[in-house]
Formats: structure tokens, C-alpha cells, sequence
């Protein structure tokens, strides 16, 4: 620790040189932070699906409706704790831009299913007694600037006409990955003013299982009670499904593995020319170093500490901007629902800064190590 | 004032090779991420715009934001089929009435299910759209459970082989050709009679959610829309094919390129850094040979003019390099998910001479910016001290 100010008198030294290095690593672990949050936001599904839950949609497709009488025969199926369903809307509001889910909900149990969405209980309670009632999730609130109580219109480009809303409460959620972004509505309400021929219709079911390890038996006997009916059923654990959204999008995973291995990889040639420089323009003062006394083994260590300090410096600056850049949240508008930055991704890119730094320190303090003073001094 | 021969910069390069190659290599890797982007989104784009004729209008609810969420009842049919400017075969309208659903099919790469969007057709869909070919077996008959497959979608769902059966919505169906229609969007789709789709999916019969017709030309399209938004007994819009479905590829095609700029631009912020910390050490190193040419006689302007000359050299080698690595993606298929269809959809990067261009224009940006500031400082350094230095 006691030679710190000689390290960083030698990065003062060329302060240019030293602030663009820095800066690399910076941008590096910048897009690090980016790049996770981006792949955090596509597998957003996986990761808050309830290990307990499942989800049961038409065999043919999820655009194909289930019959409501099948909620009492789920029911009935051994394992099954609670059953709600839900119908998708497909609304617009104001502008097609403007996207957002929502789902008119079964107001009796969709709570149930869901335990993680916190509301207060004064909120639910003017939610359950207004028909026009609506929940909108803390996001979504804030993007549209809503208040509670205020009357919000959404285009229905299915069932045909504006259908009003008023705003009754705002869940928010108890983890990061929660998705915000959601608008609920009384499943009473869609009956009444949709189409005729979706009376006695719901989009999905959604299920909680009183044991997890027992998800394949109660998925076949769902799949089995209704096999071979009008409506036969697909059921999934709620990972499953999301996990087969994710896998339609394409390789996400794959494409951000590119991106970040030629960024880490160009970061490495950065630092480690830099480092090479630094150690060739100081040949001579490391030789004096050794010629006065100092081990091998300090000036490797001092050459070693000077590229570390630039990869903690630099990395903590890039992670830095990284999280004040995802605090902010979706910067698409809309299309990517929770985008932010994990701590354990944090604690993941600092180390492979640290990596990066030690990796590209290596070469240039091996070579100062094997400095032979005598070759070294002569080019004074 | 004479300019320093740019022979001078390319030695100069050759004697700091690791150093350049390091700015060669950063400014390669971002506008190989940027083309990349670029052309992910234009051959998204371009599957989906290709799939429209520039001669068919397509009709559907007003309001309807896609073919998804529209409705077009038969008795609204007639006088569509009636309208003006709508090419005939002999007495029959050129129109096919369609329906488009989803049916899970599994994905070959992964097992898993993906949306395939089965599109119900009417038997004279070929001859609305003429690009669309029938390449084995034959269109499928009026009434009857068969299915036409494009090509792409042959390739990526397990079980939609030519001449294999296959059972969803309630019937089985009989594989009985495959389609072409030159790498569009309606290669990833099952095509059958709108009729027998209404009825396996149980949909109210005589319910359509678009109308395509096919016009005598171009130019007809003005007075057919005209005619049928005027109709008190429609309740229709009608736009020309390529119109909306260059609409329909808005969304992705905007986040891929949204994403990409963004990555691009950091990256590339990341490599000018780079760019900069090459051409500082490049100036900190040649203070004499620049005093030295200085003292000889050479301006101020040439001594910037010949660094940013070397910078550019530099760039420019990155990006040639950045568009050689990204040529091999040119033409590869991938898939994903239109969000606005809720289908999945293959389509292959077009990498086309003007996104190299651009990345070429990009890399010699970087260069620019990573090079006027050390050139300047080259140029400011004082004669007599650097020559001092000797």
C-alpha cells in the first residue's frame, strides 16, 4: 500500500493516455451493464415465473379461447390449490406506440395466483366495487402520468369501440424482475360490453399447484380430463411457456455473447498496448528500480498494480453509468417492460474488469521483471 | 505549402503495427456489430415488405391495427369484389378473402412449440398474388382439410414434410405442396381454405379478417380506396399491400435498430477512445521526426493534414476489415417472433452494398474524431525543444 503514490504519480504521468484508458474500460463495462440488462429484459418471463403455477391455454393455439365451465373441473383435479383465468384485450391507448398488456382478470382469484403484486387493501377494495374498475401496474402509472381515479380510454381494435376505465389502484411488485406494466380489468365489465360470442370464453387458465416436484402429473390430468373435447388444453409450468416466447425470438443469448466477446476482446488489446507502452518508455527507471535494490517481484507487482487500478477505476465508472442508465428504466417505450441491472451482474463485470486488468498487465510485468539492469541501464 | 507524401503514413503505420493493430482491430469489431444490426433489420424488413404486390390492396376493418384484430364479413365481400379498378379472370374478381390464425407448431432446432401463422386462403389466392408459386406438389382443392407450406416454414416446424398429415384445430391435414414466393413473409406460413380454417377453428362462418385484391394496375388503387371508404354499407380501410406491410415490420424492425444504434454507438465510443490513445502515443513517440519535419520546411496545415491522413488510413483499414467479417452473414436465416402477429417469422440478413458503405462511413467517422485532436497536438509541438530532445 505504501508505494500507492508511486502508481499513481506513473498514471499521472501521461494523464491522456491514462483518461482514454480508463474511458475504454469505462465503455466496455458500460456495454457489459447494457447488454445484460437487454438480455435480462427478453428472459423476463423465466425468471418470474412462479415455480408453482401453471398455465393452461388451447392446445390449437393461445389465440383460441377455453370454456369457463372448465374452472370447476381444474379444481377438481388432485394438487390444484387455486385456478384464475384471464382474456387478453389487445387495446390502444391513444397511439399504437403506446403499447402495454392488458388482461381482463377474474377480480375473485386472480390475487390468489398472484401473490406477489403488492396493492393496498384500501385500493383493491374501490377496485372490486367499481365495474369500470382498473389496476395499473407503478410503470405504467408513471409513463402515462395517471392519477387514481382518473378515467382512462382505450380503442379496442377487436371488440370495436372506446371502453373507459377508471383508474383504482396501482400494484407494485416485491423484486426487480416484476413486470410493472401490466392493466388489469373486471372480467364482469368485458362480459357485459364484448361481443356476444365471447360470453362463456376465457383466454387462459392460470393454476397454483400445492407441490411444485408434482407439476408433470397434474399437467397430464389437466391435458387428459379435456383430451379429445372441442376445446383441448395445453398445459405448461409458467417457465415453460415464457421459455418457449423467449426461444421464438431467436438467439438473443447468442448474438449478445458476439457483441460482448469482441468488445472484451478489443478492450484487452487496448490495455495491454498501453501497458506495453508504458513499461517500454520507462525501461530505464525500472532498471534504476532494481539496480537500488528492488526484487523482480516488486517491479512485476508495481507494473501489475498500475494496469489494476485502471481496470477498478475504470470498471467502477462503467458499472456506475451502467445502473444510473437502467435506473431510468425501458429506453424503448414500451417494448422491453423491465429493463434493469441486477447487483449479481454488477458483481460479475467488476471481476472481469479485474480479469481484463490482470490479463493485460501480465505480459508488460513479465517483461520489466526480466529486465537485465545492466542491458537496461546502458540505453540511458 | 507541399503535403508529406502519404508513402510517410504508411511507413509510419508499418513501424507502429501493434499499436495500429489494435485500432484496426477496435474499429473492425464496431462496424461489424453496426452492419450486422443494419442488416438484421433491413432483412426483416425486407421479408415482410417483399410480401406485398405493389398492384393488390388490401382491405380490412377501419381502425384495425393488423389483419389480426380485423373483421370483414361476407356481405361485405360483393362489393369489394364489385369495386372499381379490381383485375378479373374472365367474369371472377381477382379477390381472396382471408383469415389468419396461429397454430402451435414445434420448432425443429429446439422441440419446443413456436406460432405458425396459417393464413385461410381463397382457391384463386395464386392468381391475386403472382408471386407466390406452387415449387412441388400442387395448390391445395376447395373444401378439403390440405395445406400449401412455404418453403421456410418447411424448414423450421417439425412435421409440415411434403405429403405428411398433420392434426391441429380438429382435423388432420394432408401436406399436399410447398410453396415459393421468393424469401417473404408468406414462406413462413401454412396456406389453406379459408372456409375449412373458419370451421376447424370454429369460428362463425362467413367471417373473414381481410380481403386482398388484385388491381389492373398501380394507379387504380386511389379511386378503389375512394370508392369502398365512401360506401355507407362498408365499414372498411383499404391501403395498398406493400403500404401495410412495411406497417407490420415497423415495431421489430425499429427495436433492432434502436438496440443496435445504441450498442454501436458505445461501442464506438469505446473505439475512438482507442482510435485516440494510438495516435497520441504515435505523436508522443515521433516529437523529433515531426520537429524534424517542421524544421525542413513543412507547414503546420500539412503536419495535421498527414496525421489525420494516418488516422483515416487506419480506420479505413478497420472498417474494410469490421465489412469482410460481416460478409458471411449476408443471406443466413433466422427467425423470430412479429409481436404484431404473434407469429414467428424466418428471414435472412441482407447485407447490401449501401450498409457497407455506411460502415465504412462509420469507421472513417471514428477515425476522424479519434484523429484531428492528436494531429493538432503534433503540430503545436514546439520545433527548437523537440529537436532538443536529439
Amino acid at each position: 500500500m505504501k508505494f500507492l503514490p508511486l502508481v499513481l504519480a506513473n498514471l499521472g504521468r501521461k494523464k491522456i493516455r491514462t483518461a482514454l484508458t480508463l474511458g475504454s474500460f469505462a465503455v466496455a463495462l458500460f456495454l457489459f451493464g447494457l447488454l445484460v440488462a437487454i438480455r435480462g429484459a427478453f428472459n423476463q418471463g423465466i425468471d418470474v415465473a412462479g415455480k408453482d403455477r401453471l398455465m393452461i391455454i388451447n392446445r390449437t393455439s393461445l389465440i383460441q379461447p377455453l370454456p369457463l365451465p372448465y374452472r370447476d373441473r381444474i379444481l377438481r383435479i388432485p394438487g390444484v390449490t387455486a385456478v384464475t383465468f384471464a382474456s387478453w384485450f389487445g387495446g390502444v391507448y391513444q397511439d399504437e406506440k403506446n403499447f402495454f398488456p392488458q388482461f381482463a382478470v377474474d377480480s375473485e382469484t386472480y390475487r390468489n395466483v398472484y401473490p406477489e403484486f403488492a396493492i393496498p387493501a384500501d385500493q383493491w377494495a374501490a377496485f372490486l366495487e367499481d365495474r369500470m374498475g382498473c389496476v395499473a401496474g407503478a410503470s405504467l402509472v408513471q409513463r402515462f402520468g395517471w392519477k387514481i381515479g382518473d378515467r382512462i380510454p382505450i380503442r379496442s381494435p377487436f371488440f370495436g369501440g372506446v371502453w373507459e376505465f377508471n383508474l383504482r389502484a396501482i400494484y407494485k411488485g416485491q423484486r426487480a424482475q416484476d413486470d410493472l406494466t401490466q392493466f388489469w380489468f373486471q372480467r364482469k365489465y368485458f362480459e357485459e360490453k364484448g361481443p356476444p360470442y365471447m360470453k362463456g370464453l376465457v383466454g387462459w387458465y392460470v393454476l397454483r399447484i400445492s407441490n411444485p416436484d408434482d407439476a408433470v402429473r397434474v399437467t397430464k390430468a389437466i391435458d387428459q380430463e379435456f383430451a379429445n373435447s372441442a376445446y383441448e388444453t395445453r398445459t405448461q409450468t409458467e417457465a415453460a411457456m415464457a421459455a418457449s416466447f423467449v426461444k421464438q425470438m431467436g438467439n438473443i443469448e447468442f448474438l449478445i455473447l458476439c457483441i460482448g466477446s469482441v468488445v472484451f476482446f478489443t478492450l484487452l488489446l487496448v490495455t495491454g498496448n498501453t501497458m506495453a507502452i508504458a513499461v517500454r518508455e520507462r525501461t530505464a527507471e525500472l532498471a534504476v528500480l532494481k539496480a537500488v535494490g528492488y526484487s523482480d517481484r516488486f517491479v512485476l507487482g508495481i507494473v501489475l498494480a498500475e494496469s489494476l487500478t485502471l481496470s477498478v477505476v475504470g470498471g467502477a465508472l462503467g458499472l456506475g453509468l451502467a445502473k444510473a442508465f437502467t435506473a431510468g428504466g425501458d429506453p424503448t417505450g414500451g417494448m422491453l417492460p423491465v429493463f434493469y441491472l441486477p447487483p449479481a451482474s454488477l458483481a460479475a463485470g467488476f471481476a472481469l474488469a479485474l480479469a481484463v486488468g490482470v490479463a493485460s498487465g501480465v505480459i508488460p510485468a513479465f517483461s520489466a521483471m526480466r529486465l537485465r539492469v545492466v542491458d537496461a541501464l546502458r540505453r540511458v | 505549402m507541399s503535403a508529406i507524401p502519404f508513402v510517410y503514413n504508411i511507413e509510419s503505420v508499418r513501424a507502429r503495427w501493434t499499436s495500429a493493430i489494435v485500432a484496426v482491430l477496435g474499429i473492425a469489431g464496431t462496424v461489424a456489430v453496426f452492419v450486422a444490426m443494419l442488416a438484421m433489420a433491413r432483412g426483416f424488413e425486407a421479408t415482410l415488405v417483399t410480401a406485398g404486390s405493389p398492384e393488390n390492396a388490401i382491405v380490412r376493418r377501419a381502425g384495425a391495427t393488423s389483419e389480426m384484430d380485423s373483421i370483414v364479413p361476407l356481405s361485405q365481400l360483393r362489393p369489394i369484389e364489385d369495386a372499381p379498378g379490381v383485375a378479373r379472370a374472365g367474369s371472377v374478381p381477382l379477390v381472396s378473402a382471408e383469415v389468419v390464425v396461429v397454430g402451435a407448431l414445434p420448432l425443429k432446432a429446439t422441440g419446443t412449440d413456436a406460432n405458425v401463422q396459417i393464413r385461410g386462403v381463397s382457391p384463386r389466392a395464386l392468381d391475386v398474388r403472382r408471386h407466390v408459386r406452387v415449387v412441388e406438389g400442387r395448390f391445395f382443392k376447395a373444401g378439403l382439410p390440405e395445406i400449401v407450406v412455404g418453403q421456410n416454414a418447411v424448414r423450421t416446424y417439425a412435421g409440415l414434410d411434403f405429403g405428411s398429415r398433420i392434426p391441429f384445430g380438429g382435423l388432420t391435414w394432408e401436406v399436399v405442396g410447398v410453396l415459393d414466393s421468393g424469401g417473404s413473409a408468406f414462406d413462413s406460413e401454412v396456406w389453406a381454405d379459408a372456409d375449412v380454417l373458419n370451421q376447424a377453428y370454429q369460428r362463425p362462418p362467413g367471417i373473414f379478417q381481410s380481403a386482398t385484391a388484385r388491381l389492373v394496375s398501380k394507379e387504380a388503387l386511389a379511386e378503389f380506396k375512394r370508392t369502398l371508404e365512401s360506401d355507407p354499407r362498408l365499414t372498411v380501410q383499404a391501403e395498398s399491400e406493400v403500404e401495410y406491410y412495411a406497417k407490420v415490420s415497423r415495431m421489430i424492425t425499429n427495436l433492432i435498430l434502436g438496440l443496435g444504434t445504441l450498442v454501436a454507438l458505445v461501442m464506438g465510443v469505446g473505439a475512438v477512445f482507442g482510435a485516440l490513445n494510438t495516435m497520441y502515443s504515435a505523436v508522443a513517440e515521433r516529437s523529433r521526426e515531426v520537429a524534424t519535419l517542421r524544421a525542413v520546411g513543412f507547414g503546420v496545415g500539412a503536419v495535421v493534414l498527414s496525421f489525420v491522413a494516418e488516422a483515416l488510413l487506419i480506420s479505413f483499414l478497420g472498417g474494410l476489415l469490421g465489412c469482410v467479417a460481416v460478409l458471411p452473414i449476408n443471406g443466413l436465416t433466422t427467425g423470430t417472433m412479429n409481436w404484431q402477429t404473434f407469429s414467428h417469422l424466418a428471414f435472412a440478413f441482407r447485407v447490401t452494398p449501401a450498409l457497407l458503405a455506411w460502415g465504412v462511413a462509420f469507421a472513417l467517422a471514428m477515425g476522424l474524431v479519434g484523429g484531428v485532436p492528436p494531429a493538432i497536438r503534433a503540430a503545436r509541438l514546439p520545433v527548437a525543444a523537440a529537436l532538443r530532445d536529439l
